[in-house]
């Protein structure tokens, strides 16, 4: 049982929670991610390892409701509990100095960015963020992500806040500039698809961080498979990290769209005072 | 009495399988005391039994078997258990007919004693009666500690007898709760989970700590654990690496590995949806593709799960059908069809991205291959489709790489899995041994467990040298 010390309400949809698990942020690097199941009956979702405390021994991360299981961890509160927490999972980035990077956080991509541009900095890295989102507020952590980065470029969307546009609009200016030696791009699947046909023609070599059903994350089912340069990959142990202008998007973006139904079905489940056990949901 | 003794075993109640493909309930219901009397009275205690021989964790058989006679079944279990920690699973998934029954004296004018059966009646009469007669004393205290590294057969054997032994034992699982392919694997309808849970409990008595959402090579490598005051390490973690065809079409939605189907269906229960709440999608014609135990599980958990046809593809014959003789049958009565000597070359889908259908190409057996059997030849121009909606690869598994991966010094074939020393399972790491599929590639639960029990001895004896 892990307990959450701590949570932020940045919109009606994303928050923010820090979890108790001293062993999990002792060894999380930028790039991983954990896997969590809230009580006996929950589903096994991924979700972004967003920041860690090894003296607190706590991971916080950052999640959009956009389902039952996102929708029921955003009820829980703090001296709450959350039964399975298993981590840290998938490749580390690959991090090192490689002169001038730019890391790109679409939404709530924003989040796993954060640890890339820590480390990357550290590493020595002339390091360029570009936040961006559909509107003002969907965004966060900015001041957080200027105090790490050489230069932090906002944008929305709807121009309610920064730069009215989208990431990879930001992208072209920044190349604009100057030689850009490695590029990280965070955020939903036409987002980071959009990046990789942006960066393609640049030059850019661009990584992704794919995020797609997983039940164990550690390689044994295979629901997480992508396509990266025609060869079949599992996100949760080859990546989740990946060459964008090797990666079959189209196909992720079917094989997120498998369970719309039953998602439907659960979420209305979990919406029911019956928690789903009427009957009236299958 | 003797003289008129039964040439065939005594059958095992079983649900009707009209009625059980309708549920996940145990399908083989178990002998009642009567029926378990009556078929010990069969065993003769013939001067120079060769079940024993059969068994890889070399239980007294002939022992158990006359105090079943008595009805002393707590006797009985207390001895299986002097070597078998899992005797209500191992008496429901060994294959007996290729283990102990095959070297049954009996066996050679009829059917030999049904060993198995009689070992799932004294551990469930032990189980319902929640029991303790039965648990195994300890040695005392070695002031050692292991680490078991996964919680599947060979790692709870393992455990289980380190433990017996005086050693502190921990075991560490990835999964949230232990039990490996007994949990996540083996359909309910076969194995219950919580007769799973029992016997793992059981494990826990003896004083073993189960740590579980701990990856070891995530969390700890086995170096950290050597180094964290762990005096030998155990690795089982077993072939959870599926197989896929490579075939054009594979990542269609509808298209699972038999490991995802089935952790869906048994581990995460989306046999309850919405109830649980991870969801599986089965439509009206599963294809199921292998023929192992496997895929019997898997075609006969999508009948469960609503299809209205079950198939299983397989390119070689009957005769090579890797899965037991009792399991295929089963299948079969509820109604699985098999399309042999015919495998998939390529999957078909609509817009969605979902599978429709597949080309299957017919085979025909050509000259014996490296595994002795009969190697399948594609016969040109057979190609037909075939509309299914959902496909189910059972393929094998390899073995899990995260450990060796992380682990530099453990020497490791070109198949990935673990080189030991059979009779030890030492591996070329010093303190660290290996067993189950995780050194012999996808096998079966009783072989995990019998390596389990051979690295535990040899495990103890390493302890005690140091």
């Amino acid at each position: 049982m892990h307990k959450i010390i701590k949570k932020e309400i940045f919109s009606d949809t994303i928050k923010l929670l820090e979890v108790e698990a001293p062993l999990i942020a002792a060894k999380a690097k930028a790039g991983q991610f954990f896997i969590l199941r809230i009580d006996e009956r929950g589903e096994r979702i991924p979700l972004t390892i967003a920041d860690q405390d090894r003296e607190a021994g706590t991971i916080t991360t950052i999640f959009q409701e956009v389902g039952r299981t996102t929708k029921e961890l955003g009820k829980l509160e703090p001296g709450d509990y959350i039964a399975d927490l298993v981590g840290p999972l998938g490749q580390p980035s690959e991090i090192k100095k490689y002169g001038r990077v730019a890391c790109v956080g679409g939404g709530i991509g924003i989040a796993p960015i954060h640890p890339i541009v820590r480390a990357l900095k550290e590493a020595g890295n002339e390091v360029i963020t570009i936040i961006g989102a559909r509107t003002k507020e969907l965004l966060f952590w900015e001041e957080k992500l200027a105090a790490l980065s050489d230069r932090l470029l906002v944008c929305t969307d709807d121009g309610s806040y920064g730069h009215k546009g989208f990431v990879t609009d930001m992208v072209g200016e920044v190349a604009a500039e100057g030689k850009v030696d490695r590029l990280w791009a965070i955020g939903p699947l036409p987002m980071m698809r959009a990046m990789a046909a942006t960066t393609k023609p640049l030059g850019i070599k661009t990584i992704v961080s794919m995020n797609p059903i997983m039940v164990d994350g550690t390689g044994m089912c295979g629901a997480c498979r992508v396509s990266v340069g025609n060869e079949t990959k599992f996100a949760c142990v080859d990546g989740p990290e990946f060459d964008a202008h090797l990666v079959d998007f189209d196909l992720a973006m079917r094989r997120m769209e498998y369970y719309k139904e039953e998602e439907k079905i659960a979420d209305e489940a979990g919406s029911c005072k019956c928690g789903g056990g009427c009957g009236c949901h299958s | 009495m003797s003289q008129l003794r039964a040439k065939t075993k005594h059958a095992m109640p079983a649900q009707d399988p009209k009625e059980r493909i309708t549920n996940f309930s145990e399908v083989a219901l178990g002998y009642d005391e009567k029926l378990a009397r009556a078929e010990a009275e069969r065993c003769i205690n013939c001067k120079n039994p060769q079940c024993i021989k059969g068994c890889p964790v070399e239980v007294p058989i002939p022992e158990f078997i006359s105090l079943v006679k008595e009805g002393d079944y707590l006797g009985a279990l207390k001895k299986i258990k002097t070597k078998n920690n899992l005797p209500a699973v191992c008496g429901r998934v060994c294959p007996q007919e290729s283990q102990c029954e095959k070297y049954c004296i009996l066996g050679k004018r009829g059917d030999p004693v049904a060993i198995g059966r009689l070992e799932r009646f004294v551990a469930d009469y032990e189980l319902k009666q929640d029991s303790d007669d039965t648990t195994m004393t300890k040695a005392p205290p070695t002031g050692k500690k292991v680490a078991v590294i996964g919680s599947g057969p060979a790692s709870l054997t393992a455990a289980g007898d380190l433990a017996k032994m005086g050693h502190a034992v921990t075991i560490f699982e990835a999964l949230h709760v232990p039990g490996g392919v007994l949990m996540y694997g083996i359909p309910e309808f076969r194995l219950p989970k919580d007769v799973v849970q029992k016997e793992i409990d059981k494990i826990k008595e003896l004083g073993v700590e189960i740590k579980t959402n701990f990856v070891v090579g995530k969390l700890a490598t086995v170096d950290e654990l050597l180094e964290g005051g762990y005096d030998a390490v155990f690795i089982g973690t077993g072939a959870g690496l599926p197989y896929f065809m490579n075939i054009p079409g594979e990542n269609l939605n509808g298209i699972y590995s038999a490991n995802e189907f089935l952790t869906r269906t048994n581990l995460m229960k989306a046999y309850d949806f919405p109830n649980h709440i991870t969801p599986i999608k089965v439509g009206k014609r599963v294809a199921v593709i292998g023929a192992g135990n496997v895929a019997m599980d898997a075609a006969r958990t999508a009948l469960r799960l609503g299809a209205e046809e079950s198939y299983i593809v397989y390119r070689r014959s009957e005769k090579e059908m890797p899965a037991r003789l009792e399991e295929i049958e089963n299948a079969r009565e509820e109604g699985v069809q098999f399309k042999l000597l015919t495998s998939p070359v390529e999957f078909h889908g609509n817009e969605d991205g979902v599978v429709t259908g597949m080309t299957c190409i017919k085979y025909e057996l050509g000259e014996p291959d490296a595994s002795g059997r009969r190697r399948p030849v594609p016969i040109e121009g057979s190609e037909y489709k075939m509309a299914v909606d959902t496909v189910v690869l059972a393929l094998g598994q390899g073995p899990n790489p995260l450990v060796p991966k992380t682990t530099p010094d453990l020497e490791i074939t070109k198949w990935g899995t673990i080189c030991v020393d059979e009779e030890t399972g030492a591996t070329s790491k010093p303190g660290v041994y290996a067993g189950g599929d995780i050194v012999t590639g996808a096998a079966t639960v009783i072989l995990a467990m019998g390596a389990g029990k051979k690295a535990a001895r040899a495990i103890d004896e390493y302890l005690r040298s140091k």
